[in-house]
């Protein structure tokens, strides 16, 4: 009995679930930025899932894409982190509620 | 349970020979090197253990198993351990999809010829490079888990390098497969028998003679080999990451770096020297050749680090940035303009 | 359908495990171990050039980078306003209506499994979609997103230099 379509989308929601969990719980700039990680993870595993329901190569596709959107996302997402640790010493969002520089 | 057939079981036994084939390829390196380094330098080198000093590879093992295995207190208890780990498996596992000889049947025994290649995957060439970016990890997490100062800095600088080189080798192997129409590396070999004019074999160096180069150099740069071992010199850094290391750990960074070198070697041999092709032998003696080919890329890996000095290390990373990296898209982009004028 | 609860349990409890480390650098590492295990299915939903694809730029390249930023950074412990013993739901703030928020979802996420026993969905018995397929789609149909995220990759390069560089002291 192999996996059925279900049993994908559910995996996936689940690490969805986690990964949204690990945004709102984690006070912490690098953790917040990991969990976005894994919910771009979990839209990969949906769409190669569809992709292989459907038989066309187009989930194989958009997952390429999202990859290096990921990339260049997690690039200029750790430059920023970077910019503002050297100001505040912080890697603590909280600490960067007021908007003065 | 799949069905215990001879082929099963030649299978097994295949996957045991190639791993006791690569621990005695890094003992054999110990040996080469440093016979090598000592004709090149004009000595002698280890003679006495045994006859030609062929035991001296194992007289380093036992050596290094009866030393102390020492962890700095500060050291972080677990990365500490897992680095030489990481390091020595995916030394290991980018060998198993390595063809090294055509479809045997080990002299009539098998119904149907098994091939001399681990697991064949379609995307074999991909999976050597996503083995060699874990690599990294290695080499990194030792750095970091050693907890001082030398150890970092070795760790972070090799890994730049590795992660740099890393671009360019992908761009030369992106070149052969152009040339060679598949992803498969035994479809890439079997693309590459047969002679032109009965005379030149068909191997791609003869068609992609920059791109070898280019593997071949950002080979020993992921390796971190002279002249590109710059966060491994003694005079600069210690010993770089493994600083720290004793005993089995430093034994299987060692172990790691020697069978890097082998993978890189025979990966070479088949994308680019026509794998086990070779005159005068059947096909399925064809690993024969496959080692000797391997054997003369490593005679030039040995050859190079005794002979040439040490980049440093900004020098190292502009020329794999700077010069590398232009030099290997302009090669992939007349590849590719070859490949569509001359019809493949 | 071994390997898909192997897999999937292993993506899970490392995901599970990187969002309750305290230690950033064992959450780059979990994470990696969770993509090795997407990377399994990945190959189960027979992609293989998708699964190796995530080893090469997710796990290899991506993490690296994380690693890197971590160890420059070198902030090892996460350091909270809050006590670290109270349960996420009775800290003040935004903290409570975050967890409230995850909990919802949660809910949802169980909600959603419940009523999915209807259309069982099995895959159609297909061949592997070839590389050679995939990259002829994306030089033909998708030539154009192809293209532009060619030129995303060099804005994100060049950005992520500029705002990684430290200023220059006058």
């Amino acid at each position: 009995m192999s996996p059925t379509l279900n049993d994908y989308l559910i995996l996936s929601a689940i690490l969805f679930a986690i990964g949204t969990a690990g945004v709102f719980l984690r006070r912490n700039l690098i953790t917040i930025l990991l969990s976005i990680e894994i919910m771009l993870n979990a839209v990969n595993l949906s769409f190669v899932a569809f992709g292989r329901s459907f038989g066309t190569a187009d989930g194989q596709i958009i997952v390429f894409f999202v990859m290096t959107v990921a990339a260049a996302e997690a690039a200029v997402g750790l430059a920023i982190v970077i910019g503002l640790f050297r100001h505040r010493e912080s890697l603590n969002p909280d600490t960067f509620t007021s908007l003065k520089w | 349970m799949p069905p215990i057939t001879p082929l099963l079981i030649a299978q097994v036994v295949l996957i045991l020979v190639v791993f006791h084939a690569l621990l005695l390829a890094a003992a054999a390196m110990v040996w080469i090197e440093r016979r090598l380094a000592a004709a090149l330098q004009q000595r002698s080198g280890p003679i006495r253990v045994g006859w030609q000093g062929l035991l001296q590879p194992f007289a380093d093992v036992i050596k290094l198993m009866f030393k102390e295995e020492l962890r700095p207190k500060a050291a972080d208890a677990i990365l500490f351990g897992l680095a030489p780990i990481i390091s020595a498996a995916c030394a290991f596992s980018a060998f198993a999809v390595v063809p090294f000889g055509g479809g045997t049947t080990l002299f009539g025994l098998l119904s149907e010829p098994m091939k001399l290649q681990v697991a064949d995957v379609n995307v074999a060439v991909l999976v050597i490079f996503a083995i060699a970016s874990m690599g990294v990890y290695g080499i990194v997490l030792a750095g970091w888990s050693s907890n001082s100062k030398y150890s970092l800095l070795g760790g972070l600088r090799s890994s730049a390098q590795m992660i740099s080189y890393e671009l360019s080798y992908g761009m030369a192997l992106a070149s052969v497969l152009l040339v060679g129409n598949s992803l498969s590396l035994t479809d890439i070999v079997n693309g590459q028998s047969g002679y032109w004019f009965h005379v030149i074999p068909k191997w791609f160096i003869v068609v992609q003679p920059l791109g070898f180069l280019i593997f071949m150099t950002a080979g020993v740069a992921e390796t971190n080999r002279a002249p590109f071992d710059f966060p491994e010199a003694e005079q600069e850094l210690v010993a770089g990451y493994h600083t720290e290391y004793s005993s089995m750990s430093f034994a299987m960074f060692f172990l790691a770096e020697y069978i890097n070198m082998v993978t890189v070697s025979a990966v070479a041999t088949d994308l680019f020297l026509g794998g086990w092709h070779g005159p005068l032998l059947p096909e399925s003696l064809g690993w024969i050749w496959f080692l000797l080919k391997v054997l003369a890329l490593l005679f030039f890996y040995v050859w190079m680090r005794w002979t040439l000095p040490r980049y440093r290390y900004d020098q190292l990373m502009a020329f794999g940035w700077k010069v590398l990296l232009p030099v290997s898209v302009v090669n992939l982009l007349v590849t590719a303009a070859g490949v569509l004028y001359f019809g493949a | 359908m071994t390997f898909f609860y192997l897999f999937g349990g292993i993506a899970v409890i490392a995901s599970l495990l990187v969002i309750a480390q305290r230690n950033p650098i064992y959450s780059v590492l979990l994470l990696i171990a969770s993509f090795g295990a997407l990377s399994g299915l990945y190959v189960l939903l027979d992609a293989p050039f998708v699964a190796v694809t995530q080893i090469i730029v997710y796990a290899g390249a991506i993490m690296v980078l994380f690693l890197f930023v971590v160890m420059l950074l070198n902030a090892p412990h996460e350091d909270t306003e809050h006590d670290e013993r109270v349960h996420p739901l009775r800290r003040p703030g935004p903290m409570r209506f975050g967890a409230v928020l995850a909990i919802a979802l949660v809910v949802e996420l169980l909600w959603a499994l419940t009523r999915a026993g209807s259309a069982a969905g099995a895959f159609p018995e297909g061949a592997v979609i070839s590389v050679r397929a995939i990259g002829k789609s994306l030089f033909t149909e998708y030539a154009f997103p192809f293209e532009v995220t060619s030129l995303l990759i060099l804005v994100a390069m060049v950005g992520a230099v500029i705002l990684a560089k430290r200023e220059a002291r006058p």
